[in-house]
Order: C-alpha cells, then sequence, then structure tokens
C-alpha cells in the first residue's frame, strides 16, 4: 500500500516541477518584486522594502488611463458579447436547416489569428488621406462625416476595440452556449408546452435556468479575459498604446517591462498585483452572486 | 370526455438510405375511447403507441384524419390549448423548481379570466399534492426526491390544471418491481377518484391488464385488438394478440384440423366440431394443461419448477413453435413425478386456441 503512494507522487513529479518553475514561483517572486523599492536590474539589488511601488503606479496617469480603458471595455463587451451569443445560440438552435453552415460560419473568427483579425479591422476603420475605410462609407450612406476611428476621438477608437473584442469573444461563447442549448432536456419543452407556457416565460424559467451554469462559466471566464486584454489593442492601435491612449493594464505591465519606458520590474509587478486582486474581487462577487442564481443540476 | 379518433393516420419520412421509404406509424386509427376510463395502449416497441399518445395531446399533427374531444375538433390544435395533462416517460419534472413550484407551474400559465391569485395557486397545489400523497415533500427539488415520488409529482402537474384528458407515456418503466406493482394501483387509485380520462402507453401486457378498463393492442402502427383485459386474454383476435398477453406466454404448436379433431404431431389432442381439415397452428394457454395419466398430449418432461402454490411443468415437444419449451402452470398438489421421462396432459378446451398458420387470425371452433 505504502509502496504504492510513494509511486503516486513519483508520476507527479513531472508536473509539479514545471508548475513550480514556470508558473507558482514567477507568483510568488512577482509578489517579492512588487515590494522590493528602488530595484536595479542591472545589480539584482533594491533599497529597501514597501509601499512605494503601489503609491508610484496609482499616480502614474498611464496607469490610470489602462485602468479606466480596461475597466471600460470590461463592462462593455462582457455582459453584451454574453447576451449576443446567447441571442445567436437561441436563434441558431431553432432554425432546423443550415444550421450546420451558420455555425461554421460563427466559429471563423476563433481560428483566426487575432492580429490578423486586428489589421483587417484596422483597415476597415482607418481614415488615411487616400481612403475614408469601409466604416465611413458605410457612415455616408446614412449621411454621417467620417470619423477616424484608429487615430481619431477616444470614444470612436473605444467602440473599434469593444466592437472587436466581442467580435474576437463570440464564436467561443456560441459554440459553448448552443452545446448546452442542445443538453436540455427535451421533454422539458414538451411538458412546458402542453402545460399551455408562453415562448417568452419558457426561456426565461425553463431555459435560462437550465444553461445558468454555461453562463455563469462565461461571465467568469469573459471578466478575466477582458481583464488580460492586450494583444487586441496592439493589433488595432499599434504597440505604442500609451500615446494613442488605448493601453490596457497588461499593456502597461508589458510597457513597464520591456516598453520604451521600460526597465521597471518593481512598478510592473505592483501593476499586475493590483490587477490580480481587481480580478480576483470580481470573481468572488461573481461567485457569491451565481449562489442564488445558478442552477446545477 | 371521450377521445375520438376519425381515421387517423401518421407517417414519417425516411431518412438517410431510406429516404424514400415513409415510416407510417399509426395506420387508419378509428375507435373512440369512452369517458371516464382508464385505457391502455399495448404494444410491442416501435408499434407506434407513443406516436398515439403524441398525437393526443397535440405534439404531434396526424398526416391524414381527425381527432375529436366530445364534438370539438382538436385535430390542428396547439398542445397548449388542449387542455391536456401528461406525464412523461422520463418525468421530464423541473429540476431547478421545488415539488410546489413545478407543480403550480401550469397555473401560471392561466391567463385572463382563468388568472388564479397566488393563494388560489397554492391551495390548487396543496389538494392535488394531497391526492398523490407529497404534501411534505414540497419544499424538496425533483433530485431529491425516488422513481416513485418523482412520478407522483409529474402526475400532479399534470393533473393539478384539472385536464380533460390524462395521458401517462410509460408510467412505470422507470421504477422498480415493486413500486411498479403499487404505482400502477396509485394511478387506478388517482383515476377513479378524479374520474378523469386517461390513456397510458405502456408495452407491458401485466400492467395493462392489471388496471385498464380497456386495452388497445398494437403492432406495427394498426389496431389488432381493443377490448377489456379479460375478454381480449380470453377471446384473442389473432395469434399475435394471443401471444403478447399472458406471462407464462401461450405455447404454440404446429398442428393441423383432422377428423374432428385437433392434432399435434401423431395425437389428437382435443375434439374439435367444425372447420375443413387444415394446418393450423395450435396455441394453449400455461394453465390450459392438466396432468393426466391417460392424457392425450404427451411432452418429453424437462423438469418441475416449484413457484409455491403453483408449479411451472417445463418440457419439450418438437412440434413447439413459439419457445424453445413447453411450459405448463400446475396446481402444486398435481405436480407429476420429477424423475418421470414423459408427461401426460389432457386440455382445457377454452384455453386452447386455433389459429390460421398462414394470417394467424383465429379460428373459432363452430357452435
Amino acid at each position: 500500500m505504502e509502496n504504492r503512494n510513494y509511486k503516486g507522487y513519483l508520476y507527479l513529479i513531472p508536473a509539479v516541477v514545471f508548475l513550480g518553475i514556470f508558473l507558482v514561483y514567477p507568483l510568488f517572486d512577482v509578489f517579492i518584486y512588487s515590494f522590493e523599492e528602488g530595484y536595479n536590474f542591472a545589480s539584482q539589488t533594491h533599497r529597501g522594502i514597501g509601499f512605494y511601488n503601489y503609491g508610484y503606479v496609482l499616480r502614474d496617469p498611464y496607469f490610470l488611463q489602462a485602468l479606466r480603458n480596461t475597466l471600460i471595455l470590461v463592462i462593455i463587451t462582457v455582459p453584451l458579447s454574453t447576451i449576443l451569443a446567447l441571442m445567436l445560440s437561441v436563434a441558431l438552435s431553432s432554425i432546423p436547416v443550415l444550421k450546420d453552415l451558420f455555425q461554421t460560419i460563427f466559429f471563423l473568427p476563433y481560428v483566426t489569428n487575432t492580429l490578423a483579425v486586428g489589421l483587417v479591422f484596422m483597415i476597415m476603420f482607418r481614415k488615411t488621406p487616400y481612403s475614408d475605410g469601409l466604416m465611413n462609407l458605410l457612415l455616408g450612406v446614412f449621411g454621417m462625416s467620417p470619423v477616424d476611428f484608429i487615430d481619431g476621438p477616444y470614444a470612436a477608437k473605444m467602440f473599434v476595440l469593444c466592437f472587436y473584442t466581442i467580435w474576437i469573444v463570440l464564436p467561443f461563447k456560441i459554440l459553448i452556449l448552443t452545446s448546452a442549448l442542445a443538453g436540455v432536456d427535451e421533454h422539458l419543452y414538451s411538458a412546458a408546452r402542453i402545460d399551455g407556457t408562453s415562448k417568452a416565460r419558457i426561456f426565461f424559467r425553463i431555459t435560462l435556468p437550465m444553461i445558468s451554469p454555461m453562463i455563469f462559466y462565461l461571465v467568469i471566464t469573459g471578466f478575466i479575459g477582458a481583464f488580460k486584454a492586450y494583444s487586441d489593442a496592439v493589433a488595432i492601435f499599434g504597440i505604442n498604446l500609451n500615446s494613442a491612449g488605448m493601453n490596457t493594464i497588461v499593456g502597461y505591465v508589458y510597457d513597464m517591462l520591456y516598453g520604451d519606458s521600460g526597465g521597471y520590474p518593481s512598478y510592473a509587478s505592483a501593476a499586475a498585483v493590483l490587477l490580480f486582486i481587481i480580478v480576483l474581487t470580481i470573481t468572488v462577487i461573481n461567485l457569491l452572486v451565481s449562489r442564488k442564481h445558478v442552477h446545477y443540476s | 370526455m371521450n377521445v375520438v379518433f376519425d381515421h387517423v393516420t401518421k407517417k414519417f419520412p425516411g431518412r438517410g438510405k431510406n429516404r424514400h421509404d415513409e415510416v407510417i406509424a399509426v395506420d387508419n386509427f378509428d375507435f373512440e375511447i369512452p369517458d371516464g376510463k382508464l385505457v391502455g395502449l399495448l404494444g410491442p416497441s416501435g408499434c407506434g403507441k407513443s406516436t398515439a399518445l403524441n398525437l393526443i395531446c397535440g405534439l404531434l399533427t396526424p398526416t391524414s384524419g381527425r381527432i375529436f374531444f366530445e364534438d370539438e375538433d382538436v385535430t390542428s390544435l396547439p398542445p397548449e390549448k388542449r387542455g391536456v395533462g401528461m406525464v412523461f416517460q422520463n418525468y421530464a419534472l423541473y429540476p431547478h423548481l421545488t415539488v410546489e413550484q413545478n407543480i403550480i407551474f401550469p397555473l401560471q400559465n392561466l391567463k385572463g379570466k382563468d388568472r388564479l391569485t397566488k393563494e388560489e395557486m397554492k391551495k390548487k397545489a396543496d389538494e392535488t399534492a394531497a391526492l398523490v400523497q407529497i404534501e411534505k415533500l414540497m419544499e424538496r427539488k425533483p433530485s431529491e426526491l425516488s422513481g416513485g415520488q418523482q412520478q407522483r409529482v409529474a402526475i400532479a402537474r399534470a393533473l393539478v390544471k384539472l385536464p380533460r384528458v390524462l395521458l401517462l407515456d410509460e408510467p412505470l418503466s422507470n421504477l422498480d418491481a415493486r413500486l411498479r406493482l403499487q404505482t400502477r394501483e396509485e394511478i387506478r387509485r388517482i383515476q377513479l377518484k378524479t374520474g378523469v380520462t386517461t390513456i397510458f402507453v405502456t408495452h407491458d401486457q401485466e400492467e395493462a391488464m392489471s388496471i385498464s378498463d380497456l386495452i388497445v393492442v398494437m403492432k406495427d402502427g394498426a389496431i389488432r385488438q381493443i377490448g377489456r383485459p379479460q375478454d381480449i386474454y380470453d377471446d384473442p383476435d389473432d395469434q399475435f394478440v394471443a401471444q403478447f398477453l399472458g406471462t407464462p406466454p401461450i405455447n404454440v404448436f404446429e398442428g393441423r384440423i383432422e377428423n374432428g379433431h385437433l392434432c399435434i404431431g401423431d395425437e389428437q389432442v382435443l375434439e374439435w366440431t367444425g372447420g375443413t381439415p387444415a394446418e393450423v397452428n395450435i396455441g394453449i394457454r400455461p394453465e390450459g394443461f392438466i396432468v393426466d395419466e391417460n392424457g392425450p398430449f404427451t411432452c418429453d418432461l424437462n423438469s418441475v419448477e416449484v413457484m409455491g402454490r403453483d408449479v411451472s411443468v417445463v418440457c419439450e415437444h418438437k412440434k413447439l413453435i413459439s419457445a424453445p419449451r413447453v411450459r405448463a402452470v400446475i396446481d402444486a398438489d398435481d405436480s407429476p413425478d420429477k424423475d418421470a421421462q414423459k408427461v401426460r396432459f389432457s386440455l382445457k378446451p377454452h384455453k386452447v386456441l386455433v389459429f390460421d398458420r398462414e394470417s394467424g387470425a383465429r379460428i373459432r371452433p363452430e357452435q
């Protein structure tokens, strides 16, 4: 019996070692870095321990801009993409023909490279001296004056980023939700119909509770994903996000490490820890809310 | 309220390789289910009995023919307008709602003048729960109930809106043997108490026989026989019905009518009035055998199974075609000698049924 236990641990070693080196150790290290004041990258020394890094980051206008951008992105895209995915999945589930075709079409963005999609978005939305771009052409049809979505006003740029984010996360959500919808026992719908239940009531009282675990899963992962947004912004606005005013928290962390103003691992660590605290708080709130409203069978 | 099938046929289009072959699930149904009766739709798997049930509740619409509730033509009415209650095979309880919420659910759908206040709904739910004896489970979730309790909740949910017809799809198939006995009596009790016309589907002939006022025997989408359980058992119209009803099943032998006798092999087993000489199938119910030293019918004794009150005499006979062995149920006192090689029987005439070899149609003796 003891011999067997010993063997079990042996099999765990490779995973534990790799996870330890590449995941657990850096995690702790980030915490330590974030409290080391005046850290010098070259000499690997620091002056003291304290909250100075946090104070600096929280006063840095670039961080505050990044925080604001990220929060707006999260608040707009997570609910909107989830609701949109839900509506599309319900529509997909209720059409008898061409279902597979539409499912494939909706899934395409998922298997397309983020940066490539970002470039396409840039071309569609950018206003150059030669062309106003596809989007402005469309706006022109409705009699609106052209807007530069890439280098123009903040709201326009935020719109593009949100639009892009929603578009890119939609396929996965649709995939999850259509399979969740397919998993609902058909007899429940039959029973409800025989009892004279209206379509809307069937949706809100049966369908929604039955797929609530999956919706909850998507909301949680959606929040985390949106808080970690970075490559999307780069794909559309280029690498100098600070000057575009479209930086995100992860972008700020990256810039502090490697950007033009880089070489500040302590500030980067402090920003990363702040992000972690925000995500943790939101996730805990989500979990508490879900207890009441999510039904696990 | 009575339910009338007027030449109802339901066809399904074929699929895949067989897409050109239509499947006829219900073939020209034409009969009436009388008011306030408990009716069993009985048949083997795939005979169209569930389709027939779905036609009544409106989840399916017939390909041709009409369905009436009393004088009202409901053929094209959607299920929600028919006022039927249905209990599904898997009960289809809403897993996220409590028992009480499940029972109230249909009441909350009522609109306009039928709309009920919360107190009225609660009162009705409580009454129905009391009827099926689940008052103490109202706060539970379906997953916390046993199969039998879930079944009662499903029945309560179907009954609470006072349906014109109660439909039960294989109501006992998900229960264990003991609970099945109990629940079928329970269904009978509830049906008698409410007086609601009830139609249930089953492939278990014992289930159908035990509680139905009327049995509809189906095969391949067509009705084979309609009648009271005992009548169908005693006087089946064809060999299929005879073989489908009864446990142990009827023993069917190859035989012939000859010189005013039924013959199996070389033996003249029973006198037979009328009928031209013909090759026939002879069915003998297990309880139709009498152990008799001078009996006309000889079998090779295989074993004697003791069942308490009765014994089951298992024999072999080379003319038997319905099963590998002949099974005769005999009173324990008349049990034959276990070690004997042969056993001789005489037969009870009314337990011997004769069928046409080709069509399976019943051949009755001339009076």
